[in-house]
């Protein structure tokens, strides 16, 4: 009686601890959202979206530089990103489906997922900036699109497995060649995955600050000029927040809440399209 | 894989035209994975050869000194400050995401183990630089004012605990830095381990409670030894994303190059130097001692995310049969 009472209460204690860690991993991400939502909605200034930054001290400067630079670096990195890992993706799981190649390149893709994204922009600064001798907005693009790749052709790949082989048999029984049965049947039956995968990844890339620290540098003035340096709203959170002026602390804010509700919007319609799609 | 894959079926006797040109096109994306990871390998070492003549291998790392005025470089301190934040910061992660994954799969009731998962994946998903942000403006004040003098009054005045809470509070230091790390892969290890605990078989479960085991029994006995593999692949990416982890202890860690035995001081990780230093390098030697870090680190960080791959796979084999 005693031992089962001590086993039950031993369950007990290990139960209730779990389920603290669980309220304690809530409590924190209700903490950072709370606080960022409580800061930003204060310093959210129609300004911000309307002005370039005024000079430091000055009032009434914005980040209109700023999210236009990072809407152009997001976007150069998707255009050049997407297509690579999607047919990257489409080589792993169709072409050198099962071979050795292909096991290789998913193990290095799913590591290079990982891999600190800073060293990317100490890379793409030795073979970009550096040669070229200034900071760039196709630098900082590069570094985006190279963190970009492995994640969609890693999630192109899991998708396109899931698609049944009996569908491609069907095409190839046509007389259908492989390319064709790829683009017209296995990308319609997995289009909804890749797409969620293509989402996902600029999720992942919209929040990087650490690459574009030495390749798209900053800007503190206007400027659509890729081939110069460009300001992003990472950087300049952390030039702002960093600095020492008050205003630019709220505006480092209000640019941290657009940065959070974006990227958390993105991530939950795309699970929500994968629970759609999947039915998981 | 399963068995209807039959390579086989492809057509394979009349070659278009078109398909090898895609096939050709397809494979060369998905060999630019392979030249990525060998060309960061070549451009970081040939950029550091500099600093590797000069200083070494053994010396560089071992070396204390990081002063760009004399330009003697070493990595100790910046290996010291990465080593104790990652360390930390699993110290704390490890038991709370466990925990989580436990609730998630065994305690929770059915409608809420969805949007805890949800949210738990949320957290992933915040851009580092908010957590670093709200690191700096509210995390900081809140351990200097309150936890960091209560560390000191109670465990500080332990013999040996002392060493770990000397000096004056200020929030940005080690500790804060560890914490907000911690923060960041709790998603991570849960999510992993999550995934791990769901592939126990139900009838393995349910046969230990047949003889009598409780639940925590059942977690105890039956899940965690079976999922075991995952849970450390878990872990191990964890601890790969906590060394290579940039912005979010860029803000509360003060970039100073030096060893301390005391939690409350500021230090330098190599992530954060690379961070402050490289665009105000101002001779090559201090610019190739930047890359010989990060060189340092893409190793350090490759390493580990192999290793933590090998036990997914293998885990992941185990379950598949």
């Amino acid at each position: 009686m005693n031992h089962e009472k001590k086993r039950k209460v031993e369950g007990f204690i290990a139960l209730l601890l779990s389920t603290l860690a669980a309220i304690f991993g809530l409590f924190w991400l209700v903490f950072i959202l709370g606080d960022v939502l409580v800061h930003g909605i204060g310093a959210l200034k129609l300004s911000l979206f309307m002005n370039d930054p005024a000079p430091a001290g000055v009032e009434g400067g914005g980040l209109r530089n700023a999210f236009i630079g990072h809407l152009m670096i997001t976007a150069f990195a998707t255009i050049i990103g997407v297509p690579v890992g999607v047919l990257g993706g489409t080589f792993l799981a169709e072409y050198a489906r099962g071979r050795n190649i292909s096991r290789i390149i998913s193990i290095l893709a799913d590591i290079m997922v990982s891999v600190p994204s800073i060293i990317i922009g100490t890379f793409i600064y030795a073979i970009v900036v550096k040669p070229i001798g200034h900071f760039s907005g196709w630098a900082g693009a590069f570094a985006l699109a190279i963190i970009m790749i492995p994640v969609v052709l890693r999630t192109t790949e899991d998708m396109l497995s899931l698609v049944p082989w009996t569908l491609r048999e069907a095409a190839f029984a046509l007389g259908a060649p492989y390319y064709k049965v790829i683009v017209q049947v296995v990308y319609r039956g997995a289009a909804t995955g890749i797409f969620t995968g293509i989402l996902l990844s600029i999720a992942r890339v919209a929040g990087e600050t650490a690459p574009l620290l030495f390749t798209a540098f900053n800007n503190s003035f206007f400027s659509v000029n890729m081939n110069g340096p460009m300001p992003s709203l990472t950087v300049s959170v952390f030039q702002y927040a960093m600095g020492p002026y008050d205003s630019w602390h709220e505006q480092a804010w209000a640019a941290s809440l657009i940065i959070t509700l974006f990227i958390l919007f993105i991530t939950i319609t795309g699970r929500l399209l994968l629970k759609w799609r999947y039915k998981r | 894989m399963g068995p209807s894959i039959n390579p086989s079926a492809r057509p394979s006797t009349k070659k278009d035209p078109v398909d090898t040109l895609f096939s050709v096109v397809t494979a060369v994306s998905s060999l630019s994975i392979l030249v990525l990871v060998v060309g960061i390998l070549i451009v970081l070492v040939s950029e550091s050869s500099l600093a590797i003549r000069k200083f070494g291998i053994i010396e560089f790392l071992s070396s204390t000194e990081w002063n760009p005025v004399r330009e003697t470089f070493g990595a100790a301190s910046t290996l010291y400050g990465t080593l104790v934040t990652t360390v930390l910061s699993l110290i704390i992660a490890i038991p709370v995401a466990i925990g989580i994954a436990v609730f998630v799969t065994e305690i929770a009731p059915n409608f809420l183990k969805g949007p805890i998962g949800i949210a738990i994946e949320l957290l992933a998903a915040i851009p580092s630089i908010i957590y670093g942000m709200w690191g700096l403006f509210t995390l900081a004040p809140i351990m200097s004012t309150y936890i960091e003098p209560a560390l000191q009054q109670t465990l500080g005045t332990l013999p040996v605990f002392s060493l770990l809470f000397e000096g004056t509070p200020m929030g940005i230091d080690l500790l804060t830095a560890s914490i907000i790390l911690s923060i960041m892969i709790i998603p991570f290890t849960a999510s992993i381990s999550r995934d791990a605990f769901n592939l126990t078989p139900e009838v393995v479960k349910e046969s230990a409670y047949a003889l009598g085991a409780t639940q925590w029994e059942v977690v105890k006995n039956i899940v965690i030894p079976y999922s075991k593999l995952g849970v450390f692949g878990g872990i191990v990416l964890s601890m790969g994303r906590a060394i290579g982890e940039t912005m979010a202890v860029a803000f509360v860690l003060g970039n100073n190059h030096q060893i301390t035995s005391s939690l409350l001081d500021a230090a330098a990780t190599i992530t954060v130097s690379l961070a402050n230093e490289f665009s105000e390098a101002d001779s090559d030697i201090y610019l190739s001692s930047l890359f010989y870090l990060a060189l340092v680190l893409f190793v350090l960080s490759f390493i580990t995310l192999f290793i933590a791959k090998i036990f997914l796979i293998r885990a992941e084999r185990k379950y598949s049969r």
